[in-house]
């Protein structure tokens, strides 16, 4: 499985690399949220301070939609979805580095957001321990979900106003936790933050149990 | 064709006077309450959408599991799964109404970003979003697939929701929570007109299912058996045009 998995992540993340969809449109379109946030709140610079953490989290939940809808539209195009099916590569293998491709381009998001928000927000990170896991186990649960609902919106006539609809509602806790724990590092009580990084671990665990569970038969009757 | 027989509809009469029941008591036996008044006869209705809510989303997800697992496949479980999720809809749509309704007076608005309140309407909306995966066309095997996982994801969701906007609140000071304090205070024929409640609202849900499920039952059998008089009729159609076809091949 983790062969078949490496095999599929390497190929979605050469994919990207050579079609520039996510750093050509997905990372702009990240940027340009933060600054929309800017621009509907920046006479009260305070608020905007007060308000990053769950700027960034929304805005990287934006992107992690579009990125996930990349990633099926890809499999979509010149049958690519029959050829998989084709290939006997495990379903389960196929899930983990679908979401795994999708996880590690949401990191490089965040990288970038971070800087974003540093600059543009004057936000002072601190407690880089907690920032970094949450943000590892928040991408996971983010990745996973994703992989598992956009399989499942694949080839539906309304998938682009389906996908939304149907993973928003269930990332919310990954919204909530995330938001919780980058407010307590940036406010400087790391402490405060752990318990969320515990229920986004949870989280993720499950979602990642699930989408190895329920890709293979998703994955072949769609 | 109709959806009921005689078991239903002594059930459907049982769960009538179980409704006059809870109204009698709900209404005019049980006593308002020291603080809220009046307001909390709102309680006996909207524990049990709430309860209902979330027992039947728990049929929805077991069913789909069922469906899912390759030995129990049936579309016995899709059609209870989607049935179930319908009727639960209606009733979170329900405790959500009834909640807002309730919170108007005691708290002074329609809505706070109360724990219960978000989790609920997330929940709502988790459903929605379910039910608009099931009215897509297609293939109803696939279809039911699809819906088998969104309802496992969702209920999965329902007690991380639940427990991380109660967190959420803990870390904020808010207005004290809407919740029901099940305490030694409280008074006895209120607690008995709430379990009145919750039965009456069970048996509801159970009547509801039954209709909504052969409902359900009907509408694949139109399906299936259009399909089938669709064949028989080109069948005859073809057979039709052979008819004509050989006397007309014959002829010189």
């Amino acid at each position: 499985m983790w062969r078949d998995a490496a095999l599929v992540a390497g190929k979605d993340l050469r994919l990207e690399a050579r079609s520039r969809v996510a750093t050509g449109q997905v990372a702009p379109f990240a940027l340009l949220v933060l600054l929309l946030f800017a621009f509907a709140l920046d006479p009260d610079r305070g608020v905007l301070e007060q308000a990053t953490p769950g700027l960034f989290w929304l805005a990287v939940l934006f992107s992690a939609l579009l990125a996930v809808q990349r990633s099926f539209a890809v499999e979509s195009a010149d049958g690519v979805r029959d050829g998989l099916r084709l290939s006997g590569l495990d379903p389960a293998g196929v899930f983990v580095g679908k979401a795994a491709a999708v996880a590690s381009e949401l990191l490089a998001l965040q990288v970038l957001l971070g800087v974003g928000v540093v600059v543009l927000y004057g936000a002072s990170p601190r407690s880089a321990g907690l920032l970094l896991l949450t943000s590892l186990a928040a991408t996971v649960g983010l990745a996973a979900t994703g992989t598992l609902y956009g399989v499942l919106a694949a080839g539906l006539r309304a998938r682009d106003t389906l996908l939304p609809l149907l993973v928003l509602p269930v990332l919310a806790p990954v919204l909530i936790g995330a938001t919780r724990a980058y407010e307590a590092a940036l406010a400087g009580t790391p402490s405060e933050g752990w318990p969320w990084v515990a229920l986004l671990t949870v989280f993720a665990v499950v979602a990642v149990a699930l989408g190895v569970v329920t890709f293979g038969p998703l994955l072949e009757e769609t | 064709m109709t959806t009921s027989s005689k078991a239903t509809r002594t059930l459907g009469v049982l769960v009538l006077a179980g409704i006059a029941a809870l109204l009698l008591f709900g209404l005019v036996l049980s006593p308002a309450d020291e603080v809220q008044g009046d307001s909390v006869r709102l309680m006996y209705v909207h524990v049990p959408s709430a309860w209902l809510a979330y027992a039947a989303f728990l049929v929805t997800a077991t069913s789909g599991l069922l469906y899912l697992i390759r030995r129990t496949r049936s579309r016995v479980w899709d059609r209870l799964a989607a049935s179930s999720a319908e009727v639960g809809v209606v009733f979170t749509g329900l405790a959500i109404l009834t909640g807002m309704i309730w919170g108007r007076p005691t708290w002074g608005v329609y809505w706070t970003w109360d724990a219960r309140l978000t989790s609920t309407s997330v929940l709502f909306i988790m459903y929605l979003g379910y039910l608009a995966l099931r009215r897509l066309p297609g293939d109803p095997d696939v279809r039911a697939k699809r819906a088998a996982v969104v309802g496992l994801v969702a209920f999965v969701n329902v007690p991380i929701v639940h427990m991380s906007v109660l967190w959420w609140r803990t870390l904020h000071q808010e207005p004290t929570l809407a919740r029901l304090d099940l305490d030694p205070t409280i008074d006895d024929l209120m607690l008995f007109t709430l379990f009145l409640g919750l039965v009456v609202f069970t048996l509801l849900y159970v009547w509801l299912m039954v209709h909504r499920y052969r409902l359900a039952w009907l509408e694949d059998r139109v399906d299936d058996e259009g399909l089938e008089r669709a064949i028989a009729e080109r069948r005859a159609e073809a057979a039709a045009d052979g008819a004509l076809v050989g006397p007309a091949g014959s002829a010189p």
